[in-house]
């Protein structure tokens, strides 16, 4: 059984339907992506799922436990936490300090020192900057430090909208670097991406949305190589080098 | 000459101290919620209204005071319970009507079931005496209230940087919703947040009371209506800014009585206003200007 299933969800804003009957499954371990284009629903339903936004219907469940009707709180404390849109970091607050609320859930402060440790040597230059405000750093930095919190509360899965949005090329490789490692950590990842090229890269599998709706699912390999998806995202043919 | 600047400048710190901390108290809930609470001068009354009734009980006045602390954070705490959290969601002028509402029931509360007159507050000896300081005699209600509110700010920003629910509050002051992604229970900072403006409405009401030994119903009205001013003065929603506004406005209220020409001593209000005007000319955001994404 998947951790988590998400089936038939549909999100409304008013009278705007942005999600209408989502259905999609990540299995333990797997590193799924979600594309689409801008406003295709693909942000809306990584809210409902952490309960950010309501669902007007549809069941979301994870490791066995409906998620409708739980508070954001209680789902996080649950094991599943989303990395916004943005990074949105608490910017006036040290970048020590956004790693410690990371790790609010957890009781074992000895246990929450070796996880810092641990985030200390996976991102060194924020052990170089834990005293700044996390406000002073650059975006890609900013990146690592958002992924490092929501890291702290040692999710079982981790949900990642747009991580490589706004951010220069360089620094957008760097951080698919860094989602990569934490696949080789074993770490089940649901990631939202415009930029399909590269997610298509370190995911297994991939849903791609449009209009609210999954037009399209499969491995990886096999959306790489969808004339639908080559057109659409990878501006070129399947087959050729793709610029995303 | 520097006798009286001496004991003026005092004055002016322990007034200061007195809006700094009732600003705080303001700008602790505002920075979260987005909601001026005016019923946080009912607040101070009620710190009032305890210390009398503790004292009417024979509770000496050391004791009586953490007893109104205590009482009146647990009274903020309920007030967000059964007043505001039902409209937390509606706009932001919703909210502040229904914190006005509070504030008038509960002053017609006060009126109804207690006096229209003022109660006498009994003080202790100590705060009555006045300490010589190189000379100068300086009453020592103002040096404890400097010495409190030193100390209160100094616990303060304490708890902000060192405990968690402190750094949750001002994670959420920036940027609430992605405070609860850190499992942190959006109902449990919205009750620090009221429980700890209860605390400073306390100190400040009994720092007030010290320079006054009396309450009545209207009591909290018009410091806490100094207090929003000196909030806004240090950027609405900026505790730094806060403390900062309340102080520069209890300076420039007690400098202005003390060296105004005779003739233009009618005109202090007008003439302190005046000030707070050109600073939010200067600064339209106030001194400090928090960013945020509020609570909905």
């Amino acid at each position: 059984m998947a951790l988590l299933t998400v089936t038939g969800l549909a999100v409304r804003y008013g009278a705007i339907n942005a999600v209408r009957g989502v259905d999609l499954a990540v299995e333990s371990g797997e590193v799924v992506a979600v594309l689409g284009a801008n406003g295709a629903g693909k942000s809306t339903t990584m809210k409902a799922i952490v309960g950010l936004v309501p669902a007007a219907s549809g069941e979301l469940v994870f490791d066995g436990e409906s998620l409708r009707g739980k508070s954001t709180e209680q789902i996080v404390m649950g094991g599943l936490t989303l990395v916004p849109e943005g990074r949105r970091v608490f910017p006036s607050l040290t970048v020590a300090e956004n790693l410690a609320l990371g790790a609010a859930t957890r009781r074992d402060a000895a246990a929450v020192g070796r996880s810092r440790a641990e985030i200390y040597e996976l991102f060194p230059v924020l052990a170089e900057r834990s005293r700044q405000p996390a406000g002073t750093l650059s975006g890609g930095q900013q990146q690592q430090l958002a992924v490092a919190r929501a890291l702290m509360s040692e999710p079982r899965m981790l949900l990642l909208d747009e991580p490589s949005l706004g951010l220069a090329p360089q620094v957008v490789e760097s951080i698919f670097q860094l989602i990569l490692r934490l696949r080789q950590r074993g770490q089940t990842i649901l990631l939202v991406e415009q930029n399909a090229a590269a997610a298509l890269d370190i995911a297994d599998r991939a849903y791609v949305l449009a209009n609210g709706k999954v037009i399209l699912e499969g491995t990886a390999a096999e959306l790489r190589s969808s004339e639908q998806i080559a057109e659409a995202y990878l501006g070129g043919r399947p087959g050729q080098p793709a610029h995303a | 000459m520097l006798s009286y600047f001496v004991e003026q400048s005092v004055n002016a710190l322990s007034l200061g101290g007195t809006y700094a901390l009732l600003a705080l108290g303001l700008a602790v809930v505002y920075s979260i919620l987005g909601l001026i609470n005016f019923a946080h001068g009912a607040l101070m009354t009620l710190t009032g209204y305890v210390l009398v009734f503790a004292a009417a009980q024979g509770l000496p006045f050391v004791a009586a005071a953490p007893l109104a602390a205590l009482v009146v954070m647990a009274g903020a705490v309920l007030l967000e319970r059964v007043a505001f959290r039902p409209v937390r969601k509606a706009s932001g002028a919703t909210m502040l009507l229904t914190s006005f509402a509070v504030a008038v029931l509960l002053q017609l509360a006060f009126q109804l079931f207690i006096s229209t007159r003022p109660q006498i507050v009994a003080l202790p000896s100590f705060l009555t005496s006045t300490v010589a300081i190189g000379g100068i005699a300086i009453g020592a209600n103002r040096l404890m209230s400097v010495a409190v509110t030193v100390l209160v700010l100094i616990a303060l920003n304490q708890f902000l940087r060192r405990t968690i629910i402190g750094l949750a509050m001002r994670a959420a002051a920036e940027d609430f919703d992605v405070t609860r992604l850190m499992g942190i229970r959006a109902n449990r900072v919205i009750a620090t947040a009221f429980a700890l403006s209860g605390l400073l409405s306390a100190v400040a009401a009994i720092l007030w009371i010290a320079q006054r030994s009396s309450v009545d119903p209207m009591m909290g009205l018009i410091p806490v209506l100094k207090a929003f001013i000196a909030a806004t003065i240090g950027g609405l929603g900026s505790l730094l800014g806060a403390v900062l506004g309340g102080l520069l406005l209890g300076i420039i209220e007690i400098y202005l009585a003390a060296y105004l020409p005779e003739a233009a001593l009618p005109f202090h209000d007008a003439i302190t206003l005046g000030i707070v005007i050109l600073v939010l000319v200067a600064r339209p955001h106030g001194l400090i200007a928090p960013r945020r994404e509020r609570a909905r």
